[in-house]
């Protein structure tokens, strides 16, 4: 190991002693972020509307991978969307 | 004698119990298989279940279990001779400590990760799940209500720590901004973080802070103890990434560092010990030493609070079941290390006995202030640094790690609110639930006068009820060992001197509380002294049961934990 590996090493483990302790909240956290951003997306899909929906539209496209994970997590068994049918 | 020669013969028992017992241990009685696939591999989700490097691991582990009680507990418990005090943390931390924190880690790891509570509820029964959460509450009420206590008499006591353990909060939370804002890398990052705290110790030194009496209508400890309680608070409820997590990290790496120069200077002044070996002339009021040590040094030589650590977050992260006996083990031998240290600065750090004396005038006198003290004392004759900057370097290291505890602390107390309120089918929100652990925490604090001395005296208390934990975590340990048909008496020693004793001086504080009539101190102790009957009767029932079973297959575990990773798919 030279001298260069091992510094990449020792700054890797730095890195998971710092973020190790809180990888399960700060995770959730995120995950709580993307959930409402979600629900900002999907708003106008789902019936609210919404005055930014021009601009949220073209990010359905980016966000369905997420979705059916999402769904699951609000508590709705099924696509709450007709024309997403990814359950 | 020299503290040297109490080091280097404690060190070295440490050293040999780790390379002798700890092998047995892994070997004969837990007998760890590296190809055992741990639950960080069969559960691996990159969030709670992760294969973590050894090394990691440990730091992180070390650094949960490490509050101020490893310091607390043995710089009391010195008023009765170094010698009683040396000899347990050194056997306790050899032949329990790191048998319960290894065994703890080995039980999770075989059970899928599960924490203490959900095995209890397994091999002891449901009672065993239950009387597990009353005794975690109470711990975590003690340990807030103590903390804070403790770290208001720091700050009276060694004034020039006020600025450098508040201004800790300052760097964590700047920390934070570096990392997560502005994506400074972390080594660069961590390297300013401590010079600032170093920095602010220099400045707390020269300007020490003195609160005027009365302050806001109350007297200087009582107004340090209620600051700290709405600190925690706020602490308890902000986003971790904003201050708990860098400040837990700027901490672990100030522990290092505070140890380090501790031991490095040791070694070099190696200081007589002043106090007696053995202290035949306690002062009056002093409680006998038996069963009284084993409960005053709780962390440091045994502590049930290792085994929520160790089945909580750090069984998920073991790589190979083989670590856990560098991780578990070594992680008690860490605690041992930081006790063994408290030891020598509280009785070598004095000029003279009767200097020694007029500190330990009376029982719970000495504590984390004598360590203070006589560790600066040490430290500058060691490395030259001057005496009140030593003190102050020590002082801080000890907030920090009370502080950063007592805020976790009230956190993990307003979840167990929280899941209460789910039982009794109340919502209870944050704001709300971290209210009721406040006021519950200051009203035990000051049950015995607004000097918050309510605090303080539970300590023997925290002590039994960390001992009781223990018991319970190696009676799981032993139904698992005799279930498996293998010798059960490395767990079953422990338990049951640890059960004798904690149960004994739970029983002993009973007469004298009520004596004293403190009525909550009173009711608290029932609770204990009714749970560690518990414990033992669900346990001997639960052995009974492990030993008319017939015996578990040898791979009962492997099987199981392969069949669920390889239908995972995971494999």
């Amino acid at each position: 190991m030279t001298l260069r590996e091992r510094w990449r090493a020792f700054a890797r483990g730095l890195e998971e002693f710092y973020a190790g302790p809180y990888r399960r909240t700060l995770r959730r956290a995120q995950r709580e972020e993307d959930d409402l951003f979600l629900t900002v997306v999907l708003a106008e899909a789902l019936g609210v509307p919404d005055p930014a929906a021009y601009q949220s539209v073209e990010l359905l496209p980016a966000v369905y991978e997420e979705f059916h994970a999402w769904h699951r997590r609000i508590g709705l068994d099924r696509s709450p969307l007709e024309h997403v049918g990814c359950c | 004698m020299t503290s040297l020669w109490l080091l280097l013969i404690g060190l070295a028992m440490l050293a040999a119990g780790y390379a002798l017992y700890s092998k047995f241990l892994a070997t004969k009685i837990y007998k760890l298989d590296d190809a055992y696939p741990t639950p960080a591999h069969q559960l691996s989700d990159g969030v709670d279940y992760v294969p973590t490097n050894k090394y990691v691991l440990w730091g992180h582990h070390f650094t949960s279990v490490a509050g101020a009680a490893p310091i607390v507990g043995p710089a009391i418990a010195v008023i009765w001779g170094w010698l009683p005090a040396f000899l347990w943390v050194t056997l306790g931390t050899v032949f329990f400590a790191g048998m319960h924190d290894m065994g703890a880690l080995w039980a999770s790891s075989r059970n899928r990760g599960q924490s203490i509570g959900m095995l209890s509820g397994r091999y002891i029964g449901a009672r065993g799940r239950n009387l597990f959460l009353v005794v975690i509450f109470l711990l975590l009420l003690m340990v807030v209500a103590a903390f804070g206590v403790v770290i208001q008499g720091l700050f009276i006591s060694t004034p020039s720590s006020v600025i450098p353990a508040w201004g800790a909060i300052v760097v964590a939370v700047i920390v934070g901004q570096m990392i997560y804002r502005y994506r400074i890398n972390l080594l660069l990052t961590t390297v300013i973080g401590v010079t600032a705290l170093y920095a602010l110790i220099i400045v707390g030194d020269n300007y020490p802070v003195e609160l005027p009496d009365p302050i806001l209508g109350m007297s200087p400890g009582t107004f340090w103890i209620v600051a700290l309680f709405v600190y925690a608070g706020i602490a308890s409820l902000l986003p971790v990434w904003v201050l708990l997590q860098p400040r837990d990290y700027i901490n672990g790496v100030q522990l290092f560092i505070g140890l380090g120069i501790l031991y490095g200077a040791t070694l070099i002044s190696a200081p007589d010990l002043v106090a007696p070996a053995w202290n035949d002339a306690v002062p009056e009021g002093t409680p006998g030493i038996l069963p009284l040590l084993f409960v005053t040094i709780a962390c440091g030589a045994i502590s049930g609070f290792h085994g929520t650590v160790s089945s909580g977050t750090s069984s998920k992260q073991l790589d190979k079941e083989g670590d856990a006996r560098f991780v578990g083990y070594f992680g008690a031998v860490g605690e041992g290390l930081l006790a063994l240290g408290a030891i020598i600065a509280a009785t070598a750090g004095f000029k003279t006995l009767a200097d020694w004396e007029a500190v330990y005038s009376a029982f719970g006198n000495g504590g984390v202030g004598a360590f203070v003290t006589g560790g600066g004392a040490i430290v500058n004759e060691g490395l030259g640094i001057p005496v009140s900057l030593s003190a102050t370097i020590l002082a801080t290291m000890a907030v920090l790690f009370a502080a950063t505890t007592m805020d976790t602390g009230v956190r993990l107390m307003r979840f167990v609110v929280q899941e209460a309120g789910e039982v009794v089918g109340v919502k209870v929100g944050k704001w709300i639930g971290t209210a009721v652990v406040l006021v519950i925490g200051l009203g035990l604090t000051f049950s015995a006068g607004a000097d918050g001395s309510g605090g303080m005296r539970i300590w023997p208390l925290f002590g039994t009820t960390n001992q009781l934990l223990a018991a319970l975590t190696l009676s799981i340990v032993a139904v698992m060992l005799i279930r498996k048909r293998r010798n059960p008496v490395a767990a079953l020693i422990p338990l049951v001197f640890v059960f004798v004793m904690a149960l004994w001086a739970a029983i002993d504080q009973f007469g004298t509380l009520a004596d004293d009539k403190d009525w909550l101190l009173v009711a608290i102790d029932g609770v204990i002294i009714v749970a560690a009957i518990w414990v033992a009767v669900e346990a001997v029932m639960a052995m009974r049961r492990a030993a008319s079973e017939p015996a578990e297959p040898e791979d009962a575990d492997e099987v199981a934990a392969r069949g669920e990773y390889e239908a995972s798919g995971t494999s």
